[in-house]
């Protein structure tokens, strides 16, 4: 199939419209972080810097970006090591319960957050009887990432193929040695692209976090829901989620080159 | 060995018996026990962690609440699950949350063709990695956030309306187009990505082939390229419908005074303290997804989450 060149500029034309309409509602966020309009009128009566300086004083939102990032390195690092653990026995191994492991997996991202939320509240106040706090967000965080690391893995083992383990067992690599030097070099920018969604996943999650959290503990999407219908706290709302998206540029970035690099070397 | 050990050492190094070695030497012989190994720790966290608080939840269904103490008392009862099921503002609620996630889903993969088709079949390699960020930044910003920023696109004298007023439309305001319209939006780099993957995995030699053989873009689109998009399709649906379905802060947002399953599980859990009823109404979804998931494995889908 070859695409006739006005096939191709429809397509782009497609493309750059989609863009344009998925970054409106960025560019409101953005633009209102400097309206002197706390209630969203458009277009706005007039440019401020006070939001921005205001919210980096801000000591709510401050602590609130620190528990969500503590929560969602310790969720990522849990569910890389899980993730990683499941695709390796799923892809190289074949045994009788396949099908369901791997459905289980799934089973927590596949089901609504509101199932999800409330099975774990019920499970760790009236089954094991924990008190919900930071451990708790974690743990049911955990839960669902293991799928994003799992999925991004899975799909690399497949295409890694065993031969290079098969050799480098047989020049006398014990296991280890083996998954140290020849497995994991492989999987690096697997893992990497998949803790990023893993870690964008806890960072943001608002609705099973809602049910795991404790009264004291605040991440950062549950102190936004506090704020975002307060007039003087919104604008404050949007200076955060300007700097958040400017942020995730820099590990995406990153992680693109690092996948694209490789793909060259192939 | 004695006779000359370390030119023999020289030449091919022997391993030191160490514990890590035996356990290599043993783990390399038997596969069942690296498969144990492997297979443990995952498993120990999502059974005793996700399956027995799915399974408690279940049971929950089947208990009440004393209406009087507001303690839930453990006697097996069809109760809320007949109130479920025949009750007319479930049935109305359930139809009207399924018939939001289909559409939410429609236009998504609706959107997320193009678009991925373009990034993987047309784009460079260059503009395809600018793309791929392009989609994958705004998951970042925060989720809340872009609902509040589509209540103020939406909102009277918010953006779409001073767009669309020089033609003569009008915003829909708040309800359910204005919900569909969020999910839409909040869900659309979970479908694109899948879709995009599933595209770079159809070959370049096999639609050239195509149209060496004489068929149009059209028939080369459905005869070659769909049937192997689809599991990628529908793997990306299974994001789109699921996370609507469960979805309660989109429709508090944008919805008006709308409710959605959500609605009802989240105020029975907590302004009602009825954890037995607010359990029976996950069944829905519950069952819903099961459904979904199960005719999803059929086509493979699951393979390319």
């Amino acid at each position: 199939m070859r695409l006739s060149r006005p096939a191709r500029i429809t397509l782009g034309t497609v493309t750059g419209l989609i863009l344009l309409v998925i970054y409106l509602p960025l560019l409101v966020v953005f633009v209102n972080s400097f309206s002197t309009s706390t209630n969203l009128t458009w277009p706005p009566p007039g440019f401020t810097l006070e939001w921005w300086g205001k919210a980096f004083q801000n000591q709510g939102a401050l602590d609130a970006i620190a528990t969500s990032a503590q929560v969602a390195v310790l969720a990522t690092a849990i569910s890389l090591v899980l993730g990683t653990l499941v695709s390796l026995a799923l892809q190289r191994h074949k045994f009788f319960g396949r099908d369901a492991v791997s459905l289980l997996v799934i089973l927590p991202i596949a089901l609504p957050g509101i199932v999800t939320g409330i099975a774990l509240n019920n499970f760790f106040r009236t089954i094991i009887d924990v008190r919900l706090g930071l451990l708790t967000i974690v743990i049911a965080h955990a839960t669902f990432c293991i799928v994003t690391v799992f999925n991004n893995v899975i799909a690399r083992l497949r295409r890694m193929g065993t031969s290079l383990e098969e050799a480098s067992a047989d020049l006398g690599a014990g296991v280890w040695t083996t998954f140290r030097l020849v497995t994991f070099p492989q999987l690096r920018s697997a893992l990497l692209a998949g803790g990023l969604l893993a870690f964008a996943l806890s960072f943001d999650e608002i609705i099973v976090t809602t049910f795991t959290a404790g009264a004291g503990v605040t991440t950062l999407p549950i102190w936004i829901l506090d704020n975002l219908f307060r007039p003087n706290q919104a604008p404050i709302v949007n200076v955060i989620a300007v700097v958040l998206v400017l942020v995730s540029i820099v590990p995406i970035y990153f992680a693109q080159r690092l996948a694209g690099a490789e793909q060259l070397q192939k | 060995m004695a006779s000359s050990p370390s030119i023999e050492r020289a030449v091919v190094p022997r391993p030191r018996e160490t514990t890590a070695r035996k356990i290599s030497v043993f783990l390399s012989q038997h596969a069942r026990v690296r498969l144990a190994f492997l297979l443990s720790a995952p498993l120990f966290w999502l059974g005793l962690v996700y399956i027995v608080a799915l399974v408690s939840l279940l049971i929950t269904a089947f208990w009440s609440v004393d209406s009087f103490t507001g303690e839930v008392s453990t006697q097996f009862t069809l109760d809320n699950v007949i109130t479920v099921v025949t009750g007319s503002l479930y049935q109305a609620v359930t139809l009207r949350t399924v018939g939001v996630a289909l559409l939410v889903t429609i236009v998504d993969i609706v959107i997320a063709l193009p678009i991925a088709f373009f990034m993987a079949k047309v784009a460079g390699p260059r503009l395809q990695r600018i793309l791929v960020i392009a989609v994958l930044m705004p998951l970042w910003a925060s989720y809340l956030v872009k609902a509040y920023a589509w209540r103020s696109v939406l909102s009277q004298g918010g953006i779409f309306e001073w767009l669309v007023r020089p033609f003569g439309g009008e915003s829909p305001g708040y309800g359910l187009p204005a919900t569909i319209i969020t999910l839409a939006y909040l869900w659309l780099p979970y479908v694109i990505l899948p879709i995009y993957a599933g595209l770079e995995r159809v070959p370049n030699s096999l639609l050239e082939a195509s149209s060496d053989l004489g068929a149009k873009t059209g028939r080369t689109l459905r005869t070659i390229v769909l049937p192997m998009l689809w599991p990628a399709i529908i793997a990306g649906s299974i994001f789109s419908f699921s996370l609507s379905l469960g979805d309660y802060i989109t429709v508090n947002i944008v919805g008006g005074a709308n409710q959605l399953l959500g609605n009802l599980v989240y105020t029975n859990v907590g302004a009602a303290n009825n954890l037995p009823l607010a359990a029976a109404i996950a069944l829905i979804p519950i069952g819903i997804m099961i459904v979904y998931l199960t005719a999803a494995r059929r086509t493979g889908a699951l393979e390319n989450l």
